[in-house]
């Protein structure tokens, strides 16, 4: 069965008690891509993995991962999708050997096929050295690559990756996404969740979730483009008189310093924003570069997100 | 210096979350009201209701009535009537009567006569209590020969045979049922952590996540710690037998038979318990819990007739229950699998009900 998409979702909601952890949200993620889920902790990335894998019901709503309907259909799904806890879940009192092998037995894999992957996987993650060491002792970045294999010691088509890189270095984290790529290239879909911004910069297709509720979709060149304020760049020594300057505009919507520069999201709806903004800032007697600049997935996390909590609260 | 505000802050954080520990505050006030439940009323050393068995060879009816008379006193119940004194003794083997009473053809001529005892009584001493019990009934009165003490040079009433157990050693009686509560305490514990081990180590929520289905992670839980059990099996074997001398008159195979029924059932209960524990620590409160009446109904600590019917009933329900009386019948009557069979039933039952919730209520997912 060959679908146009690898994951569809309907209305996906789950709800614990009174708390909606997923809130309506609509996938449709096509395959051999890496997808990515952007939000802070708690915005429901989590919860609507589980519920994709069928590790979780949900509470409304329907999904279709890889032409199965889930959850009914869960327990086809599993030999042809990897999970990549957030939480390191292999055996710590398991050497990296026998971590491998079990999984492998777990997923039926032939012990000649078996034997070659985990070679294979040993050699790829570079964890030869480490075959006999113990789980629980091991590094972020050496647990993280192990849980990689371990989570496509089976050739998955799919791929879960939760939080996958938070506990890792950056150059560990630089490696982690060339085998992402490598993995897709090679047909796999890699749906994964972060809260780097870098990161989510990488993925081929984004979607922004905010408490429960997917605020954006699309490629980051996309979704940088379609954003739907005007972004200023302040450059100033005092940066706070600045802000406090700009605070007094009605049209800035919002106000994120980076470094040594100040990001300004302006209502589309002002004509010549930076001509208002520089006359305010010299009116206050403040010296600075203003500058109209490209959004960043940064300015479009906040200007996605901020619109909803202002929707939250009115 | 102390604080007494934070000692407070604590203890009343303590207390908070041990009220909403519904677990550990259930046995703070159950275990209390278990045990003197056991002990004040379902434990009682003072023997009564034996099972006999009577061969009245002589039936007569002087006969009878001294039998009637025996059941009057309450230290026997008879549910047999056999024809020979040898039936008997394959009853007290099997385990289905504790107390034989035996009737002699000359019964009339013995009481007549009043220097030979008139009748015997044949005692599964391998219980002390039991033996002791059964003691009582050597000078009941027989209703031709009035006296009210015996004369002397006057013959009881009874003489008294004790089989299996003939120095009246507890130890003997003791060690084959310890295997028993031995198994029931690491059995249930190993299982009952097993799964909630996984789960509060993050494992749980991949391994649902591959194809491996409930009963092959259960299968894969219940093996290794079969293997285990009969090796404790065999440790408490050889150290009973050349330490405490305790014989083992039946064959190994049919110890080993009885034990690894038992064991599973022992083990698909932990699991049980595994489903519903939320931490290992619950888990090993819970084993506790079951272990208790376990020691204390089974007929491990005390005859399983001097028990009011209610905590018979329970007793029947334990897995070690039927496990004691097995292995004391194989292991020290001889007894052989055929005639002790009856109680791989129970524990069949047992293990297949338990497994089958613990299957239901495991489910591969993480709400």
């Amino acid at each position: 069965m060959s679908d146009a998409f690898a994951i569809e979702a309907k209305g996906l909601t789950r709800r614990f008690g009174d708390l909606t952890a997923v809130d309506h949200v609509d996938l449709s993620i096509p395959h051999a891509q890496i997808y990515g889920f952007l939000g802070p902790n708690g915005c429901g990335k989590s919860t609507t993995i589980r519920m994709l894998c069928g590790l979780l019901m949900p509470s409304d709503g329907a999904a279709t991962v890889l032409g199965l309907s889930i959850p009914r259909e869960a327990e086809k799904l599993r030999s042809k999708i990897g999970y990549m806890t957030q939480r390191f879940s292999l055996y710590e009192d398991l050497t990296v050997e026998e971590n491998l092998e079990f999984i492998g037995e777990v997923y039926s894999i032939a012990r000649r096929r078996r034997h070659e992957r985990v070679e294979e996987l040993l050699e790829l993650y570079r964890l030869r050295d480490r075959r006999q060491q113990f789980a629980g002792t091991m590094s972020g970045g050496q647990r993280q690559r192990l849980a990689l294999a371990a989570a496509t010691l089976h050739e998955p088509e799919l791929l879960f990756l939760d939080e996958p890189t938070s506990a890792v270095d950056p150059q560990s984290r630089r490696d982690f996404w060339e085998s992402l790529f490598a993995l897709c290239d090679s047909g796999t879909t890699v749906l994964v969740s972060t809260h780097y911004m870098d990161e989510a910069e990488r993925c081929h297709s984004l979607a922004i979730l905010d408490r429960g509720a997917l605020v954006a979709e699309g490629p980051p060149h996309k979704l940088t483009a379609e954003i739907a304020e005007t972004v200023l760049e302040v450059q100033a020594a005092d940066l706070r008189a600045a802000r406090s300057a700009l605070d007094g505009i009605s049209a800035v919507e919002s106000i994120a310093q980076l470094g040594s520069r100040l990001h300004a999201l302006i209502d589309a709806e002002l004509a010549d924003p930076a001509e208002t903004v520089k006359r305010t800032l010299a009116e206050a007697g403040v010296e600075a570069r203003v500058e109209q600049v490209e959004a960043g997935l940064e300015d479009v996390f906040v200007s996605v997100t901020r619109q909803r909590g202002e929707e939250s609260r009115s | 210096m102390i604080s007494v505000s934070r000692a407070t802050a604590v203890a009343r954080k303590e207390i908070r979350q041990l009220l909403r520990d519904r677990l550990t505050f259930g046995m703070i006030i159950g275990i209390p009201l278990l045990q003197m439940t056991l002990f004040g009323y379902a434990i009682n050393t003072d023997v009564r209701h034996l099972r006999a068995g009577v061969a009245d060879l002589a039936d007569t009816q002087l006969s009878r009535m001294l039998i009637a008379d025996a059941e009057a006193s309450q230290v026997i119940d008879v549910v047999e009537r056999t024809h020979s004194a040898e039936e008997l003794r394959a009853l007290l083997r099997k385990g289905t009567i504790y107390v034989g009473v035996v009737i002699p053809r000359d019964f009339e001529r013995r009481v007549q006569s009043g220097h030979r005892v008139a009748a015997q009584l044949m005692v599964d001493g391998s219980d002390p209590l039991v033996l002791q019990s059964a003691r009582g009934l050597l000078d009941l009165p027989v209703p031709g020969r009035a006296r009210r003490v015996p004369a002397a040079g006057a013959a009881r009433t009874f003489e008294l045979r004790a089989y299996y157990n003939p120095e009246r050693r507890s130890e003997v009686q003791i060690i084959p049922g310890l295997i028993g509560v031995i198994l029931t305490m690491t059995m249930v514990l190993f299982t009952a952590v097993a799964i909630v081990r996984e789960r509060e180590r993050g494992n749980l929520e991949l391994l649902i996540n591959t194809p491996v289905r409930t009963i092959e992670l259960m299968m894969g839980k219940i093996v290794p710690y079969i293997a285990i059990g009969l090796i404790q099996v065999s440790l408490v074997l050889l150290v009973g037998s050349i330490v405490f001398r305790v014989p083992i008159r039946g064959s190994l195979v049919d110890i080993y038979l009885s034990a690894f029924a038992f064991i599973l059932a022992s083990l698909s209960f932990g699991l049980l318990l595994s489903t519903v524990a939320r931490s290992q620590f619950q888990a090993a409160q819970m084993t506790i819990f079951f272990l208790l009446p376990s020691i204390l109904l089974s007929g491990f600590m005390f005859p399983f007739d001097g028990m009011p019917r209610a905590a018979q009933i329970i007793a029947e329900v334990l897995p070690l229950t039927h496990f004691v009386r097995m292995i004391r019948g194989v292991v020290l009557r001889a007894a052989t699998i055929e005639e002790v069979g009856s109680e791989i039933l129970p524990l069949a039952i047992f293990f297949a009900f338990t497994l089958a919730i613990a299957l239901v209520r495991f489910q591969k997912r993480l709400d």
